[in-house]
């Protein structure tokens, strides 16, 4: 894999790698925290994406996102594991094996049912959250600042270091999510999503193909969860509820599937435009997220990265 | 002993209520292919209305048995106004869309409509405990309980059954369970398939609104009510199969029970009981036990 054989996508995020970190480390710090928080996020959302993929809606892709976290935050408040790397390969498993168990009963379901059940399985995690007082139930803990294998920077120095930590797994995650969605495992996605009875015809499992699909999903949030908790230094169960799945559901809606990068931009747009609303508005916050989204069902059902291509087609037509 | 009749009691009032917010919702899966999420803002709006109505009616000084009357009157306001709201000014433009869209659509509506009961009624709690005190307690085996309560239990159980007679026993039902076996072919016989879709929402939303409306005395109405309620409602329906009656009805009771004996004897339980019962359900009969089985499409 050298810079030579990437395609233009692979391309621009190995770009914008360093490009990501030098204007994160110029601007304000309030602007700093909330690229990084918007980049773990994003991550979640790329999970509800190359599950959108194959016409699967998670309505619950929150359940992973606060495995994640809490495992993270679990091993640094009880076991004192601090080291970032240990608490990251935490999260990432903790969200692994129990996506690998619930596949197994999640992958013989399609449409409203894969959303309805993916929605109940987070409820439950919720249920079980808000009712541990170990666990500080609704109001859940705050996490040890976080070390980098034995380094331990102090206040602008540590943030400044979590930036960077949480900026490139986010990229690479992204380059490698992109080269599963273009292998044959990840075409065979949007195959199930035209018609699942036609792949298996053609000799392969689309029960496995929706499993390993939901497990890599669910692994990639996890990621998202341990980076998030690590930017806020809190976990809770709010993590977990329906109404965070539906946001990350709404940011892939809002920006379409027709490219990895699409929900990390989305998610951006999405922190911008809360920013901006919360402070005019804050009790019409979600009319306007509901407005735009039902904006985007009727105009632009295939989300705003469908503007990038139909631009491409017009200047394409112009040159002929 | 006590804890005995506490659950029986207990899980037939929460399977009431269970069916009053669920059956609405069910319903208008089955007819017309819709889950929608927006159910849960009837109930909320059902819910604060109610509350508003028997407040201003309540500062009158009237007699107080009529009080119920408006209970009911606030759920029918809602249901109608709303239901042909969204029906007649959104759903109907998407009715070709296939179903994980429309749950899409009818999440929007609920964000919007969410935001909609804050403007109106702000974000205090409302109190409607007028009708809950006034009938007072009855001790039933021993254990005092809620007259309210045991009326509402009553009143699901009218509603449950009015609403199978009316799908099985009169003409405008028989029309409807044509067209949930085909909505073309009914179309091409000459039934008015949009009108009954008006009609079934229309319904449906004011079932929703029901179940808010008679919940509101016996809570403080807040903002994020329907949120809850319609998490719990998915989980009956999906219990009894999507889109069957009766399957919302044996699902509410399973539920009801469920979450009464995790009340008093495992508390900490409560939410996972709900929960655990509907994943093992779904482990056995993976579509509900009321779902009808359906081909695979080539």
């Amino acid at each position: 894999m050298t810079f030579k054989n990437f395609d233009l996508t692979e391309k621009s995020l190995a770009i914008s790698l360093p490009l990501l970190i030098i204007v994160g480390l110029l601007v304000p710090d309030w602007i700093q925290f909330f690229m990084q928080v918007s980049m773990a996020s994003g991550l979640v959302a790329l999970g509800v994406m190359i599950q959108a993929r194959a016409g699967l809606v998670s309505f619950g892709q929150g359940l992973y996102f606060c495995i994640g976290g809490y495992a993270a935050g679990m091993a640094g408040h009880f076991w004192g594991i601090s080291d970032a790397f240990l608490l990251l390969l935490f999260g990432f498993l903790s969200a692994l094996l129990l996506a690998a168990l619930i596949g197994i009963l999640l992958s013989r379901y399609r449409e409203i049912f894969f959303a309805m059940l993916s929605l109940a399985l987070s409820m439950i995690l919720y249920g079980i959250l808000v009712k541990a007082e170990v666990l500080g139930s609704t109001d859940g803990f705050n996490l040890p600042k976080t070390t980098f294998l034995g380094w331990a920077p102090e206040g602008a120095m540590w943030s400044k270091a979590v930036y960077v930590f949480t900026c490139v797994p986010t990229i690479i995650i992204a380059m490698l999510l992109h080269r599963y969605l273009r292998s044959p495992m990840g075409f065979i996605g949007e195959a199930i999503r035209e018609n699942e009875l036609r792949v298996e015809y053609l000799g392969t499992s689309a029960k496995r193909a929706v499993h390993i699909k939901y497990v890599i999903a669910a692994a990639v949030s996890g990621i998202g969860g341990v980076l998030a908790a690590m930017a806020v230094g809190h976990v809770d169960p709010e993590m977990t509820y329906w109404t965070t799945s539906g946001q990350f559901v709404f940011v892939v809606l809002l920006s379409g599937t027709g490219n990895i990068v699409a929900p990390l931009i989305g998610t951006f747009l999405l922190e911008i435009l809360r920013i901006y609303a919360v402070e005019i508005s804050p009790n019409t916050w979600q009319m306007i997220l509901g407005s735009v989204m039902l904006i985007i069902i009727i105009f632009l059902p295939k989300g705003l990265w469908s503007l990038i291509a139909l631009i491409k087609k017009k200047i394409g037509d112009k040159h002929e | 002993m006590l804890t005995t009749i506490a659950i029986f009691l207990d899980g037939l009032n929460f399977a009431a209520w269970l069916f009053l917010a669920s059956a609405g919702l069910t319903m208008i899966y089955g007819v017309m292919r819709i889950l929608n999420i927006a159910h849960g803002s009837f109930y909320a709006f059902g819910a604060y209305t109610a509350a508003t109505f028997v407040g201003l009616y309540s500062a009158t000084d009237s007699p107080p048995a009529l009080v119920y009357l408006l209970l009911f009157l606030a759920a029918i306001t809602v249901g109608v106004i709303l239901g042909l709201i969204i029906e007649r000014g959104f759903l109907r433009f998407m009715y070709k869309s296939d179903e994980v869209l429309m749950v899409l659509v009818t999440y929007a509506m609920f964000l919007i409509l969410e935001d909609a009961t804050k403007l109106i009624w702000g974000v205090d709690p409302y109190f409607a405990f007028q009708p809950y005190s006034y009938l007072g307690l009855i001790e039933v085996f021993g254990l005092p309980y809620q007259i309210y309560d045991l009326a509402l239990i009553a009143l699901a159980a009218i509603c449950g059954f009015s609403l199978w007679w009316g799908m099985n026993k009169t003409r405008m039902g028989k029309l409807l369970l044509v067209v949930i076996e085909d909505r073309e072919i009914s179309a091409g016989l000459g039934i008015n398939v949009a009108l009954i879709f008006t009609i079934t929402f229309i319904i449906g939303a004011t079932l929703g609104a029901l179940g808010g409306a008679v919940t509101a005395p016996k809570i403080s109405v807040n903002p994020g009510l329907g949120v809850e309620v319609i998490v719990m409602a998915f989980a009956v329906v999906v219990i009894g199969g999507l889109g069957s009656i009766e399957g919302a009805m044996v699902g509410s009771i399973i539920v009801g029970f469920a979450r009464a004996a995790s009340v008093h004897l495992l508390p900490e339980v409560e939410l996972f009981a709900i929960y655990g019962v509907m994943a093992l359900v779904l482990a056995i009969k993976p579509y509900g036990l009321f779902a009808r089985a359906e081909g695979r499409k080539i």
